[in-house]
């Protein structure tokens, strides 16, 4: 039973952090934006749909309101950033991730700072049944995704991320395009932060650190730049290759590093041996 | 069709464009050439919003586009390639044409067939040879709705069997009603193609007139070699 009760548990962090990387694959990967901002999304969904949780909204209503904050939070962010490229707009939205993450810490009143927030009501009592919205909802965030990069939309944003110049030329509103892929992305980090934060029912600033987004970033490029199913398939990689160290019975200071050693490799084995990603659809370079 | 008016851009000091008045007339082909470092490409970005003109005012069909983001003059009517084509290169041709416009799947053929485009459209643009973009480059161009075509040295890297190709879709172009800005310094393709040849040097127009006009200017020659 307890085997079972970790695989659930395993498959609904893999829905979370698929949702988290497909989204990021959309600005990264089918627009090209390098945005090291996501987990701030992330963080200010799971954040804003806890503290309206527990204070009575209706928690489907609060991760709602928590998806909406963080997207018009891309859009806002987007506003002076996406004139930027590469570098600078990375650099510039890992900023935004990290101010999150100060507010997140110094805002005491509301967030209680490092302490974190506890008792976040569960969306279902049972972890089968919250594995089963979980599953319901990344595969709804799947199809969104899909659609979108085929429609005309996706196709212009694609094509910006190649050539912005070129897309301008036949009459592509780029500035446009790249801050509604980013409010859209940053709206669906902001259900998974939702869902996170309702499944662990504790969350405290650490979401907004920098491990996250390297985890994140692994799975989009073990998966592939703009290719939605290179996503799920890159979450559930770097779930499961190192899970197999917990039967081996190294101590818990060991296994966190191991499993950061794991990532190192597969990544390294990714950029030599396919540098596209398992389905990638665009170099890496 | 186009009516560039006194139209100015310094960097600096510098003047790369200066001055510089002419029009163009609807359903020919005017060539504009230069020594380089002549203007021609900052024109061209010019009229293309890709930079802001200093001064002056360029008009599209009496409408006046001075100084319009890029996006919003490509959606009056111009199109452009560029001195290097400019592909989406993790995009197949056919999504490379549909961003465009969409079209259905025999007008693309159609499109790669008028350009003599020689492989499937599934073909994705980084497996391209550099003149087969500059093909799609230009099949792209003429999709995508437009009043004006402007080709940016056409004929730059492509092999003398692509440059013979062009020449005929050029003229088939015409032919069907459409007006053609380019630049070039294939003086053989200019000769041969332009009803109108422009001359600029140092950011403005030297002289202008038909092919034979031209050739028989003598300060064309010194704009090139030298007095």
């Amino acid at each position: 039973m307890a085997f079972i009760n970790y695989l659930i548990h395993l498959a609904i962090l893999i829905g979370i952090y698929s949702i988290l990387t497909i989204s990021l694959n959309f600005a990264v990967g089918f627009t090209g934006l390098l945005n090291l901002g996501h987990v701030g999304f992330f963080g200010i969904g799971a954040y804003t749909s806890a503290l309206l949780a527990i204070n009575g909204v209706p928690i489907w209503l609060s991760i709602l309101c928590g998806a909406l904050l963080a997207g018009i939070s891309g859009v806002l962010l987007g506003l002076p950033t996406t004139r930027l490229k590469g570098d600078y707009l990375a650099l510039a939205t890992l900023g935004f991730a990290f101010i999150m993450g100060s507010v997140a810490r110094n805002w005491t009143d509301v967030t209680r700072g490092a302490l974190g927030i506890p008792g976040i009501p569960k969306i279902v009592r049972g972890n089968t049944e919250f594995l089963i919205v979980v599953l319901v909802i990344a595969i709804i965030t799947y199809l969104v995704f899909w659609k979108i990069s085929r429609s005309r939309f996706g196709k212009a944003c694609e094509s910006i991320r190649d050539d912005e110049l070129a897309a301008k030329m036949l009459g592509k509103d780029t500035f446009m395009h790249k801050i509604m892929a980013l409010g859209i992305s940053a709206f669906f980090a902001g259900i998974g932060g939702g869902l996170f934060a309702h499944y662990i029912t504790f969350i405290d600033p650490s979401i907004f650190g920098i491990g996250d987004l390297i985890l994140l970033f692994s799975m989009l490029i073990v998966g592939g730049l703009a290719s939605v199913k290179g996503s799920a398939v890159g979450a559930i990689v770097l779930f499961l290759i190192p899970e197999p160290l917990r039967f081996i019975g190294f101590p818990s200071s060991v296994l966190g590093p191991m499993r950061e050693i794991i990532f190192a490799l597969i990544l390294l084995l990714i950029l030599i041996y396919r540098p596209r990603g398992i389905f990638g659809k665009v170099d890496l370079a | 069709m186009i009516s560039v008016q006194k139209l100015d851009k310094h960097f600096g000091g510098v003047y790369a464009v200066h001055n510089c008045t002419f029009t163009v007339k609807e359903n020919t082909i005017t060539s504009i050439i230069g020594p380089n470092g002549a203007g021609k490409t900052t024109l061209f970005n010019l009229v293309c919003g890709i930079s802001k003109p200093d001064g002056g005012r360029i008009l599209l069909k009496g409408k006046d586009i001075t100084g319009l983001p890029t996006h919003m003059i490509a959606r009056l009517g111009i199109s452009r390639t560029f001195q290097q084509a400019r592909l989406f290169k993790n995009m197949s041709v056919k999504d490379n044409l549909l961003i465009a416009r969409p079209a259905k799947e025999e007008e693309l053929k159609e499109v790669l067939k008028k350009v003599h485009f020689p492989l499937d459209m599934n073909v994705r643009g980084s497996d391209l040879s550099y003149g087969q973009m500059r093909l799609v480059e230009i099949a792209r161009a003429l999709l995508k709705p437009h009043k004006l075509l402007m080709l940016d040295e056409p004929t730059a890297g492509v092999n003398p069997k692509v440059r013979q190709e062009l020449k005929k879709i050029l003229l088939d172009l015409k032919k069907d009603g459409d007006t053609i800005v380019l630049i070039e310094h294939d003086m053989e393709f200019v000769m041969s193609i332009s009803d109108e040849v422009i001359v600029m040097t140092e950011g403005s127009v030297l002289t202008r007139g038909t092919p034979k006009q031209v050739q028989a200017d003598k300060r064309v020659l010194e704009a090139y070699l030298g007095k």
